[in-house]
């Protein structure tokens, strides 16, 4: 299974554990099973059409990807806030 | 004691004081993050806020201690698989039935909540209103700002986004209609056609001692309508400038209102470089300027349309504002004399006064 890791507040969200596994072919599809698992992140990683937020990054593997970059089932894929703000 | 609820780019906080004295920071929450708007609804004691996260987008929060923990509320969103998302949420306003309340944000949406802000549903009769393909978002969003319930009667709302105008409903938001008679919008070519739907409106409030009669300040205008909103007659002759965000009025008097004018749309900033709030007490026909204890020099302050409320009434009414620049201004006599309530807070985007 493909791990998904997390920080900050998305791990709090999430049980307060940093990383969580599941079957999925794309980084949409693990952060939809995401979703699923933890109701209470509803919203924060993708918004209601489904996309992905525009200041959230996914890297897989430690390369920046998409939200319909292919993951393996040894993959990690790392969801970070981008750098913004004032 | 009044309490203060004020939202910031950088957090809530809530300050605590005498009308006339500076306030004192009671609590912070939420450092760092951006609080559109946050009032403590009276009815039952708790405290909302919306934030928007960069990030993480629009949510809602309550408590009932505001230096205690924060719950998320739940269903704020448009629905699932569309085409749109939510972008922000402006402002959150008490309804007339009990535990009711709503809440009001980019594109134009408005929500419902019955169980006291815990919960919310999307009010599909202005989510499905055919002419929303033709309204068109303003500087801040397509953001609807202004709720207006009307004493005693759940049914007849009003809301106002900019710029898609002024929107009826006198079936509890089940249907609705324009209202928009009578404003003339001067950035728009004179041969504008009168079903015209991209109108800026920047606030509107009603009158509650005589609920038909309603006050807006416009993108260039300051109108009333003595008729709840249907129509709507220019009542700007007099003041600096008829351009502004903010409105306020004495809950007391429905010939009453505060407007707190801005050089132009091209120059956000208060006119001549000095601070003065504007107050009417015979519905608009002459103004009178309140600047006594204000900046009076070298004062460029912008008031964003929800940084300007009022508590009692009458000359006991307390009327308090805040500006982008981290000031917050107080009345505690019905704005004849002004003094700094708090100074050097983060940018101010909303303040709510109660007791």
């Amino acid at each position: 299974m493909a791990v998904v890791r997390l920080r900050g507040p998305l791990k709090q969200l999430a049980g307060d554990q940093s990383e969580h596994a599941f079957e999925a072919s794309t980084v949409g599809e693990l952060l939809s099973a995401l979703e699923r698992e933890h109701p209470a992140m509803d919203g924060w990683i993708l918004d209601e059409r489904g996309v992905l937020r525009r200041h959230i990054n996914v890297f897989v593997n430690g390369e920046m990807g998409a939200q319909d970059t292919a993951v393996d089932a040894d993959d990690r894929v790392d969801v970070l806030p981008a750098i913004s703000g004032g | 004691m009044t309490k203060l609820i004020v939202g910031t780019r950088k957090g809530l906080f809530v300050l605590e004081g005498e009308p006339g004295e500076p306030f004192e920071v009671a609590t912070r929450a939420f450092p760092g993050e951006t609080v559109d708007y946050a009032l403590r609804d009276t009815r039952s004691g708790r405290i909302l806020a919306t934030t928007t996260s960069p990030i993480y987008g629009p949510k809602v929060w309550y408590t009932d201690d505001a230096a205690g923990e924060w719950e998320q509320a739940e269903g704020v969103a448009l629905p699932e698989g569309g085409d749109a998302a939510l972008q922000r949420l402006w402002v959150i306003a008490p309804g007339e039935a009990e535990g009711t309340l709503y809440a009001g944000g980019d594109p134009g949406v408005l929500f419902e909540s019955r169980d006291g802000g815990a919960s919310w549903e999307l009010n599909r009769g202005l989510w499905e209103e055919p002419s929303r393909d033709r309204w068109q978002p303003g500087g801040g969003g397509l953001c609807l700002h202004s709720i207006v319930t009307w004493p005693g009667d759940p049914d007849r709302l009003a809301v106002a986004i900019s710029a898609a105008g002024v929107w009826l409903s006198e079936d509890g938001g089940a249907s609705w209609r324009t209202g928009n008679e009578g404003l003339a919008p001067r950035y728009l070519p004179e041969d504008t056609p009168p079903d015209e739907i991209g109108l800026c409106v920047h606030r509107i409030h009603r009158a509650p001692a005589r609920p038909e009669r309603m006050f807006m300040q416009f993108h260039g205008g300051v109108y009333r309508s003595d008729d709840a909103g249907q129509t709507w007659t220019d009542i700007g002759a007099g003041l600096p400038s008829d351009f502004g965000f903010p409105l306020a009025l004495d809950p007391g008097d429905p010939d009453s209102a505060y407007v707190i004018p801005l050089t132009a749309d091209v120059d956000r900033v208060t006119p001549d470089s000095r601070v003065r709030v504007y107050e009417t007490r015979d519905a608009g026909v002459s103004w009178t300027a309140r600047g006594d204890g204000l900046p009076q020099e070298h004062a460029y302050l912008t008031i964003l349309r929800e940084a300007f409320d009022w508590g009692g009434e009458g000359e006991g009414l307390e009327l308090y504002f805040g500006a982008t620049s981290g000031d917050l201004f107080g009345s505690g006599d019905a704005g004849a004399t002004w003094s700094a309530a708090a100074t050097r807070l983060p940018p101010v985007l909303s303040v709510a006064a109660t007791a």
